[in-house]
């Protein structure tokens, strides 16, 4: 199975920046459901952040999440690994099935820490451990009992996030002196490290400039050969440019979802073009 | 246009009064300090030698020595130390990062906050009652220790808490992403990061402790020893003894207040002696917690 996906991975690179490390989850074939949210809704305290979603997520695309602010989207995201948990007064209720497995992630018996392991995320703002650049992506594998090599492990991750060529003979200094588009690719190095079977972005470029962001989205395309990822961004042209499918919230729930070419150029929805037009938001 | 050079030469002078009382202010407290500091030092840097440090307490004011004290003090700190960063660490990591926000909590909180406060008499007439009457522990070094642990608890679990709080949020949800438990996350990030806060906490209590007199005379130290503890180390298995907790002893300040106490004026250049080392120690402690928070700040920015 690893070769054939090596094989795979290794006709991707748009950009041809080094072969993409291939996962050792069994990757579904693109276009089946990955994840499958069933009318979640999600309480802070007595307000309802969001109501009733419906939404499946399609295994090896890009999914992106836009919305005004305060829509829900980061809500949203933050559901998937059960970041929630941590404050009080949080409540979910519904269904995120993960497929094929078709375990409810939100589920309260569900653990949690099991969901983060399998669920990668990056956060906006780049949050790489002040530790050094290998200990940032060793650190998953390392806790997780990680059976093989680490410094394989923590190469092909950072090859993965095209930042293998920059830091490779700097591994044992400090990740936090590297710049911010930097750090942000140590940090999807770092989620890929642990194999995740989603990666949730959540505006992963809105803290950087506009060269490293380009760098950001190019990874986002060469990564879908091997993950499902969901991303979530304020920057309607970088939905347009990176996404597959394209959802559309607004005040909690789901507008409008659907191939993103499609919500673009021709959305069903009045309100859907109200914002992509720049009409509010 | 009015005339304003009236009301901004007004403006000006008030300004420069502020300045120099500023100053002023400023000054009493260093002036005072710097001439503690000289007044000891001239008193006492004539009698510091080696054998005033290895010489046990005399009715004789020029062969009387700190030897006993200055163990006595080391001993104590180290019970000290010991216990009060254990606990004072695991009580702030608690508080701040597993315990559920209520009203319990904020209780506690307030309570370690005032504990802060309590005269350190009162800690003594505490160990007094229940290590030393209660379970029996004696007016040992163990007790002794024990009783500055308490009384310094509540500045560790603070500088912990304060420590903690200064890792932003990003990181524990960052490594709890990667599927790490809480104690992984406390273990492997938040611990090594808030070290520096942390450290830097504990030893200026330590040092608070170490100048401490009065919960020390309460539990019954002793102001007069001509003998030392039994060694922690021994030639012959187990190689380590406990003996030495239950052991009497005495600490600088006390030997100090003994020196002054006493008619002959030579034992006031004894107490000025043993001064100047109580206050180089604690200078010293300041000055590791100023060079930690320098590197650590240095190292780590958020």
């Amino acid at each position: 199975m690893r070769t054939e996906l090596e094989k795979g991975s290794g006709t991707t690179g748009v950009t041809g920046k080094g072969g993409a490390a291939a996962p050792a989850h069994a990757a579904a074939p693109a276009g089946e459901v990955k994840a499958d949210v069933r009318g979640l809704s999600f309480f802070y305290g007595r307000h309802q952040a969001l109501k009733g979603i419906d939404l499946a997520f399609e295994a090896n695309r890009v999914t992106a999440i836009i919305g005004p602010s305060g829509c829900g989207k980061s809500t949203l995201l933050r559901c998937f690994n059960r970041i929630h948990d941590l404050y009080p007064d949080t409540r979910y209720e519904g269904r995120i099935l993960l497929q094929p497995s078709g375990v409810d992630i939100v589920a309260p018996e569900t653990d949690p820490v099991e969901m983060r392991m399998r669920i990668g995320m990056v956060f906006q703002k780049p949050n790489a451990f002040p530790k050094s650049i290998y200990e940032n992506v060793a650190f998953g594998p390392r806790i997780n009992g990680f059976p093989g090599s680490l410094n394989d492990i923590v190469e092909q991750s950072l090859r993965a996030a095209a930042l293998w060529d920059e830091v490779k003979d700097r591994l044992h200094e400090g990740a936090l002196g590297l710049s911010g588009g930097q750090q942000q690719r140590l940090c999807i190095a770092r989620a890929l490290a642990v194999d995740p079977e989603v990666l949730l972005m959540d505006e992963p470029a809105s803290a950087l400039d506009p060269i490293a962001t380009q760098k950001i989205e190019e990874l986002v395309y060469e990564l879908k050969e091997n993950y499902t990822i969901v991303i979530v961004t304020h920057n309607m042209q970088q939905a347009a440019r990176v996404s597959d499918r394209t959802a559309f919230f607004m005040l909690g729930k789901l507008v409008e979802v659907d191939e993103t070419r499609t919500i673009f150029m021709n959305p069903k929805e009045k309100l859907t073009e109200d914002y992509i037009t720049g009409r509010f938001g | 246009m009015g005339d304003f050079s009236g009301i901004i030469a007004k403006r000006r002078r008030q300004d420069f009064i502020f300045n120099v009382v500023g100053v002023v202010c400023t000054l009493v407290g260093i002036v005072t300090l710097g001439a503690l500091l000289v007044d000891l030092l001239m008193d006492g840097l004539g009698r510091l030698d080696r054998a005033f440090l290895t010489s046990f307490p005399s009715r004789f004011a020029a062969r009387a020595g700190i030897y006993s004290s200055w163990v006595g003090t080391l001993l104590i700190m180290l019970v000290t130390a010991c216990t009060a960063v254990p606990l004072g660490v695991a009580a702030g990591v608690y508080l701040e990062e597993y315990a559920r926000k209520n009203w319990l909590t904020s209780l506690i909180e307030i309570n370690i906050a005032n504990l802060a406060g309590v005269p350190s008499i009162i800690y003594g007439l505490m160990a007094l009652g229940l290590l030393v009457y209660q379970f029996r522990l004696g007016q040992s070094i163990l007790t002794g220790g024990l009783t500055l642990a308490f009384l310094i608890l509540p500045i560790v679990i603070v500088a912990t808490r304060e420590a903690l709080r200064t890792i932003p949020q990003g990181i524990r949800e960052a490594a709890l992403a990667l599927g790490s438990t809480k104690w992984q996350v406390v273990r492997h990030h938040l611990l090594p990061y808030s070290i520096g806060g942390t450290l830097t906490g504990i030893i200026i209590a330590l040092s608070r402790a170490i100048g401490e007199t009065a919960p020390l005379i309460t539990i019954g130290a002793l102001t007069f020893i001509a003998f030392l503890p039994p060694p922690p180390l021994q030639a012959q298995p187990p190689f380590v003894s406990a003996g030495w907790l239950w052991s009497p002893f005495s600490v600088l300040p006390i030997q100090m207040f003994n020196w002054v106490s006493r008619p002959d004026p030579e034992f006031v250049v004894n107490a000025a002696g043993a001064g100047l080392i109580l206050i180089i120690v604690t200078l010293s402690l300041n000055a590791v917690a100023i060079f930690i928070r320098y590197r650590v700040r240095k190292r780590i920015k958020w």
